[in-house]
C-alpha cells in the first residue's frame, strides 16, 4: 500500500515548520520587544519589605531608663497550615480564651484573608499566653509569634516630658515634616518624641524579597545586594532625674499646678510636672485612642502641659525681678525705704499690704523678705518713672526690655513642642488698653506680680537660674547628649549662654542676700532646709473667673520660687499650685522637699510629718468642675450656633435655588405656549 | 534484509532516544527551577515534584526497556483488543472518575491516580494504524471500490474519534481536541482533502464571527468569495455543482455570521456562557452582547485571561538570553497558575530567554521531522501510519501548549511533551516513543 514519495508527506512536514516558525516568531517578539513585561515581571515579583529599627531609647542623669522598647508578641495565623486533627480545646485553655471566641476571630480571619497568607490572630498577648504558648508552640502548627516592639514607660512618670507615638495620620503625611513617612509608620506626636524624632525613630532598613503570588516573601532578590540595612534610633540622655520626677509627681498629686526645676549651670531641666499627671503607657498601643478621649474629657485637663504652657500672674514671686530691674537702672539703692503701714496709698485706690509693723520696708533686704506690696509698687512706679526716661513709655519700654531678656513674654525655646509665651505689657499693650492715656498709677500692679504680667512656670523657673547665675542663663532644655554625643548639632543651640541686660554682678548679690533673707527671717521660713542655703520668694496670686456670667475671686495661687545653694547653684525651682492658698503654705514646703531630695538624696525624717501632708492634701478646687462644665457648654453652645446658622444658610439657598427653578420651569412653559 | 541480522541495539534509532532524552532531562531541570528555593538543603527531596518526575521518568525508561524487548508483531496482534479495552475503562472512568477540578477524567487506583484519556492516544494510535495497514482496507480513492473507501474512511473517522467523545463526556475537552490530531495522519494515508478545507474554513469562520467586527466581516467575507470566484471564474461557467456550492457557502457564512450568531447571543445564551465563550479565545465581552449584570453583582476577571497575562510576563521578562537559570522571579514563586504542568513553557521561557526557548522550539521540531523522516522508510503500512500518529501527537500537544502559554491561543489544559510535571503524561509519551522505536527496529520486517 505504500506510495513512493508521496507528496502529501511534505505538506505535513511543512505544516510542522509552519507552525513553528509562528511560534518562533511571536517569541522573538515577546521576548526582544516588550519591555513592558519585563516591568511588570519585577513589580509583581520583587517584594520590598520595610523593616523598622528600635526607637531610641531614653536615659535618665544617672542612666537610669525612662522610656525603653519592649518586646511584646502578636500570635499569627495561617489557616492553610492548620492540621484537620487540630486541638482546638487545647489551644484555647493555653490562651485562657473562650472557644466561641477562637471560632469567631478564625471566621474574621478567614474572611478578611486568604488561607495561606499569614494574618494576625491576636494582638499583645500578655506575658503569661507568651511564655505558655511559646512551651507548647509544638503542638500547634499554622501559629507563629510575631515579635513586636512597642514603648515602655518605666515607673510611668514623665509622661508629659516624654510624650508618646501613635500612628501617622493621612492629614500628617500631607505636611512637609512627614514627607519620608508612610500610612502605618509611628511618630512622636507630643513631648521629646516629637521633638526628637529624627533622632530616635532611626533609620529604617528597606530588604528586597521575591514574593509569590500570594505575596508571601521568600527568597532575597539578588542575594540582598539591594538592600540597605536599618538602623537603630538613638540613645537621649536626659537631664531630668527620674527619682526626682517620681517624688515631685507624687508631691503634686490631687493638686492642680506645675514644678519645674532647672539646673542654672547648664539650663537642664532636672524634673517638670505638670500635675494632675497620667500614666503614659495609657497612650500607646491598641488603646490609646480611647484612653486619649477619656483623658482629654477630664476637667481637671491633665493633657495639658501647665508646666510649659499655663500662664499665671507670678504674684510676689516676681518682686525679685522688679527689685533686680529697680536698682539696674539705678532708681532706687539698696538702702532705700519706705513707710509701709498696711497699704500704699500714693495711686487712686489703696493696695493692700500684708504687714503693718513699722520698719518692715526699711530697705531693700526687708522689704522683699516680708514681701512689702507698696514697697515693690512704689519702686516699680519709681523705676519707670526715673528721671532719666523721658516720660513713662520710654520707662516701660526699658522694663519690658529688662524682662523680655529674662525671656519673660516669648518661648524659652525649651525642646518639647507647643511652648507658651507668656504674656509681657509693653506700651503698645497699655496704648490699646487706656488709648494712650495712662501713667505709672494705671500700670502699679505690674510692680507686685498682678494685672498683664503672666508668666509660664518655666519662665519662672528660668527666672531663678538667672539670678543664681548672676546674669545669664542657658536655654533650658532636656536633652543631655544624643546617642552618648553631647556636640550633636541638634543640641548647639543649648550650649550658647544668654546674657541678660547689662547688670552688675554686685547687684545679683544684692538680690540674692534679700532672697536668702526670705528663707532665714521672711515669710518662707517653712522652706529651710539644714545645711543648704536656700534663696527663695514666695508667691500668692490672687486670680478670678467667670463661673455663671460673674466674676468671682477664687482662692489664691499658691507660688514659689527658689534656688539653692546660693554659692554654687544646683537647683532653681518654680513651683504653682493653683487656688491652693498662701504660697508660704503649699509651693514652698514642696519646694524645699524637692531641693533637699535632689542635693541631699533624701529627706530627713524630721521633715516626713511635711511631706506626709503635702502627698496627702487633696487641693483642687470645686470650681474646677464648675469652670469646666461652664466651658464646656458654651463651646456646646457655640457649636450649636455654628451649626444652626449652617443649616439655615444651606437651606435659605436651597430654597433660593428651588425659587429659580420653578421661575426657570414657568419661563420655559411660557415660551413653549407662545 | 541484510540489517535483521544485527543485533536489536544496533538498529533501534539513536537520534529519537537522543532527542526524548534530551527533553525529559529538560523538563525535569525546569520542574526543579520551578520549586527550588535557596533555603533547601539537599536536591533529594522526596516530597518536590521534580523527585517523583524522575522516579516517573526511571519507570519510564524501565518499561521502554520491556517494550524493546516485546516481538514488534505484539503491538499490531493486540492493537484492537487493547483499544477496546481501552475504551471500556473509558466508559468506566465517566461513572468511576475521581472528582479532579471539575473534570472526572482522573482514575484512582489505590493511592494512584492517572489519567485514562492520556494514556488511550497510544491505543487508538495503534487501532488506527492497525486498521489503516488492513490489507482489506482502502481509504485512499485508488480502487474502484468506491462505496467500500467511503465506509472505511467513516470506520478509520470513528476510531480515533470515539475517545474523543467519552472524554468530552468526562468534562476534559482539551484532551479530547487531541484525538483530532488523527485526522492529519489520515491525510497522509488518503483522507480527502476537501475535508479539511471544510474544517479549516468552518473553524476560521467561527472564530472570524467572534472576533472580528461583523461589517468588516461582512465586507472580507464579500470580497473573499469575490476572488475565489474570480478565479475559478473557468469552471464556474462552465458547471453547475461548483456554481451552487460557491453561492451555497457564501450565503451560509453570511447567514451564520450575521444573523445566527447575534440572535444566539442575545436571546439564547445565559451570560456566563457568554462571558466563558469569549473568556476561552481570550477577548472582552463586547458591548452587544454584554447583558445587563445584576445590581451589586462584581465581575469576575478571567481566570484564564489571567494565567495567560501572567505567563506573558514570565516569558515576556526573560529577554534573550534569560533571567539565569533558579532565577526565575515569576516561575519560582508560583506566579503563573498550574507552573510545572500545563505552563512549563513559562519557566523555561524566563530562565532562558529566547535563545533557550528557541532551541527547545528546534528539538521539538527535528523530533517531529524525524519521526516523519522514520514514518517515510518503513516497509509496513502499520509503522508507518502508527509513526504519523505519534508526530501527529507531538505536535498538537508542542504547538498548543507552547501557543496558549505566548497568547496565541486560547487556554487549552494540555501537558507539553515530556516536559510537563505528571506521571501518566510523561509515561504515556514514553510509550509512544519507545513503541515506535522498537517498530522502528523491525523496519525490513512487514508488521501486519
Amino acid at each position: 500500500m505504500s506510495i513512493a514519495a508521496n507528496p502529501r508527506q511534505y505538506v505535513i512536514s511543512f505544516i510542522f515548520i509552519g507552525v513553528a516558525s509562528i511560534i518562533l516568531i511571536r517569541l522573538f517578539f515577546l521576548q526582544n520587544f516588550e519591555a513592558k513585561y519585563k516591568i511588570l515581571a519585577n513589580d509583581i515579583a520583587i517584594y520590598k519589605k520595610v523593616v523598622y529599627p528600635p526607637r531610641g531609647v531614653i536615659l535618665d542623669r544617672k542612666g537610669k531608663e525612662m522610656l525603653s522598647n519592649n518586646a511584646v508578641y502578636d500570635l499569627m495565623v495561617t489557616p492553610h497550615n492548620i492540621p484537620k486533627n487540630f486541638d482546638t480545646l487545647q489551644f484555647c485553655a493555653v490562651l485562657d480564651i473562650q472557644r466561641s471566641n477562637y471560632n469567631s476571630i478564625m471566621r474574621r480571619v478567614q474572611e478578611r484573608n486568604i488561607d495561606v497568607r499569614q494574618s494576625t490572630f491576636m494582638e499583645q498577648l500578655s506575658q503569661e499566653q507568651t511564655a505558655k504558648f511559646k512551651e507548647n508552640q509544638y503542638m500547634f502548627p499554622g501559629f507563629d509569634l510575631l515579635e513586636r516592639n512597642i514603648r515602655e514607660y518605666k515607673n510611668a512618670s514623665a509622661g508629659m516630658v516624654l510624650g508618646y507615638i501613635g500612628e501617622v495620620s493621612p492629614e500628617m503625611l500631607k505636611r512637609p515634616r512627614y514627607t519620608s513617612y508612610h500610612q502605618g509608620d509611628y511618630a512622636g506626636l507630643s513631648g521629646i518624641e516629637w521633638q526628637y524624632e529624627e533622632v530616635l525613630r532611626g533609620q529604617r532598613g528597606v530588604h528586597y524579597l521575591e514574593r509569590d503570588k500570594f505575596n508571601r516573601p521568600r527568597d532575597p532578590y539578588k542575594e540582598g545586594k539591594l538592600d540597605s540595612q536599618e538602623i537603630s534610633g538613638k540613645q537621649l540622655d536626659l537631664y531630668l532625674d527620674a527619682d526626682l520626677q517620681e517624688y515631685a509627681e507624687k508631691l503634686m498629686a490631687n493638686k492642680i499646678g506645675s514644678v519645674v526645676a532647672i539646673d542654672p549651670q547648664t539650663g537642664g531641666i532636672l524634673t517638670m510636672v505638670s500635675s494632675p499627671t497620667y500614666d503614659p503607657n495609657l497612650l500607646r498601643g491598641r488603646e490609646r485612642a480611647k484612653n486619649y478621649a477619656a483623658l482629654y474629657r477630664e476637667p481637671t485637663r491633665p493633657l495639658f502641659n501647665r508646666a510649659t504652657q499655663a500662664m499665671y500672674p507670678p504674684g510676689s514671686t516676681i518682686k525679685p525681678m522688679t527689685g533686680l530691674v529697680a536698682l539696674a537702672v539705678g532708681a532706687i539703692t539698696p538702702s532705700f525705704g519706705l513707710g509701709c503701714f498696711g497699704s500704699y496709698n500714693y495711686c487712686s485706690r489703696p493696695i493692700k499690704c500684708e504687714h503693718k509693723d513699722a520698719g518692715h520696708a526699711s530697705n531693700f533686704r526687708l522689704a522683699l523678705a516680708h514681701s512689702c506690696n507698696s514697697y515693690f509698687c512704689h519702686i516699680f512706679r519709681m523705676t519707670i518713672d526715673y528721671k532719666s526716661f523721658k516720660n513713662v513709655k520710654e520707662g516701660l519700654q526699658t522694663w519690658h526690655d529688662f524682662y523680655s531678656s529674662f525671656s519673660y513674654g516669648r518661648q524659652t525655646g525649651i525642646d518639647i513642642p507647643f511652648e507658651g509665651k507668656g504674656a509681657l505689657p509693653d506700651t503698645n499693650t497699655y496704648n490699646k488698653m487706656y488709648r494712650g492715656v495712662w501713667n505709672s498709677c494705671t500700670v502699679v500692679f505690674v510692680g507686685m506680680g498682678q494685672g498683664e504680667l503672666l508668666l509660664t512656670p518655666l519662665q519662672m523657673a528660668n527666672g531663678m537660674c538667672i539670678i543664681a547665675n548672676k546674669g545669664y542663663y542657658y536655654t533650658p532644655h532636656f536633652v543631655r547628649a544624643i546617642g552618648k554625643n553631647e556636640n550633636d548639632t541638634l543640641l548647639k543651640k543649648y550650649h550658647e549662654k544668654h546674657v541678660v541686660l547689662n547688670i552688675p554682678d554686685s547687684t545679683f548679690s544684692i538680690v540674692q542676700q534679700a532672697m536668702q533673707d526670705v528663707v532665714e527671717s521672711g515669710t518662707a521660713a517653712g522652706a529651710k532646709v539644714e545645711g543648704i542655703t536656700i534663696c527663695a520668694k514666695t508667691g500668692t496670686a490672687e486670680n478670678k473667673a467667670i463661673v455663671n456670667g460673674e466674676v468671682i475671686k477664687m482662692q489664691n495661687h499658691s507660688m514659689f520660687v527658689a534656688f539653692a545653694p546660693r554659692e554654687n547653684p544646683k537647683i532653681a525651682i518654680a513651683v504653682a499650685i493653683e487656688n491652693a492658698g498662701f504660697g508660704a503654705t503649699w509651693a514652698a514646703p514642696i519646694a524645699s522637699l524637692l531641693i533637699e531630695k535632689y542635693l541631699k538624696d533624701s529627706v530627713t525624717y524630721k521633715r516626713k510629718a511635711i511631706e506626709d501632708k503635702m502627698m496627702g492634701a487633696h487641693l483642687i478646687n470645686k470650681y474646677v468642675y464648675t469652670i469646666d462644665s461652664v466651658l464646656r457648654r458654651r463651646d456646646a453652645m457655640v457649636y450649636e450656633n455654628k451649626m444652626r446658622k449652617r443649616y439655615v444658610t444651606d437651606s435659605t439657598k436651597r430654597a433660593t435655588d428651588s425659587t429659580m427653578a420653578i421661575r426657570w420651569l414657568e419661563a420655559r412653559l411660557r415660551r413653549s405656549k407662545k | 534484509m541484510t540489517s535483521l541480522g544485527k543485533a536489536l541495539f544496533y538498529r533501534i534509532d539513536g537520534v529519537v532516544l537522543l532527542l526524548y532524552v534530551l527533553l525529559v532531562a529538560i523538563g525535569i531541570s525546569a520542574v526543579y527551577s520551578v520549586e527550588h528555593h535557596v533555603g533547601d538543603l539537599t536536591f533529594f527531596m522526596m516530597n518536590k515534584s521534580y523527585m517523583k518526575q524522575l522516579i516517573w521518568f526511571g519507570y519510564s525508561l524501565g518499561f521502554g526497556f520491556i517494550i524493546l524487548l516485546t516481538d514488534s508483531k505484539f503491538f499490531s496482534s493486540f492493537a484492537f483488543l487493547l483499544y477496546t479495552a481501552c475504551l471500556a475503562i473509558l466508559v468506566i472512568t465517566i461513572f468511576a472518575g475521581v472528582d479532579v477540578k471539575g473534570s472526572r477524567s482522573w482514575l484512582g487506583v489505590g493511592g494512584f491516580k492517572f489519567q485514562p484519556g492520556e494514556v488511550c492516544k497510544i491505543f487508538t494510535a495503534l487501532a488506527v494504524a492497525k486498521f489503516v495497514s488492513l490489507p482489506e482496507t482502502n481509504i485512499a480513492m485508488t480502487g474502484r471500490h468506491v462505496m467500500k473507501t467511503y465506509k472505511d474512511r467513516i470506520i478509520v473517522g470513528a476510531i480515533a474519534l470515539v475517545p474523543a467523545l467519552l472524554i468530552i463526556l468526562q468534562k476534559e475537552t482539551g484532551l479530547a481536541l487531541v484525538y483530532f490530531c488523527f485526522l492529519l495522519a489520515l491525510y497522509r494515508e488518503g483522507y480527502p482533502t476537501a475535508i479539511y478545507i471544510i474544517a479549516f474554513s468552518t473553524v476560521a469562520l467561527v472564530l472570524g464571527t467572534l472576533l472580528i467586527e461583523r461589517k468588516i466581516l461582512f465586507v472580507v467575507l464579500t470580497v473573499l468569495f469575490g476572488l475565489i470566484a474570480l478565479l475559478m471564474r473557468q469552471t464556474l461557467r462552465r458547471k453547475l455543482i461548483p456554481r451552487v456550492i460557491i453561492i451555497s457557502a457564501f450565503l451560509f457564512s453570511i447567514l451564520f455570521s450575521q444573523v445566527a450568531v447575534p440572535f444566539v447571543f442575545k436571546h439564547v445564551l445565559q451570560r456566563h456562557q457568554i462571558d466563558r465563550i469569549f473568556g476561552t479565545i481570550g477577548m472582552e465581552v463586547p458591548d452587544e452582547y454584554d447583558k445587563t449584570m445584576v445590581e451589586g453583582e462584581e465581575k469576575k476577571g478571567n481566570s484564564s485571561e489571567y494565567n495567560v497575562l501572567q505567563s506573558k510576563i514570565a516569558i515576556g521578562s526573560g529577554g534573550l538570553f534569560g533571567k539565569g537559570f533558579l532565577n526565575g522571579t515569576s516561575t519560582k514563586n508560583q506566579f503563573v497558575p498550574e507552573q510545572s504542568t500545563d505552563f512549563i513553557f513559562c519557566a523555561i521561557g524566563e530562565q532562558f530567554g529566547f535563545v533557550g526557548s528557541a532551541i527547545l522550539v528546534l528539538a521539538y521540531l527535528s523530533l517531529m521531522l524525524r519521526i516523519v523522516f522514520i514514518a517515510e522508510r518503513q516497509r509496513s503500512t502499520f509503522t508507518r501510519v502508527y509513526a504519523y500518529c505519534v508526530a501527529c501527537i507531538l505536535f498538537f500537544h508542542f504547538a498548543v501548549n507552547i501557543s496558549m502559554t505566548i497568547g496565541l491561543m486560547p487556554v487549552i489544559g494540555i501537558t507539553l511533551p515530556f516536559l510537563s510535571y505528571g506521571g501518566s503524561s510523561l509515561m504515556s509519551f514514553s510509550i509512544l516513543i519507545f513503541i515506535l522505536v522498537r517498530l522502528d527496529a523491525d523496519r525490513q520486517t512487514l508488521i501486519r
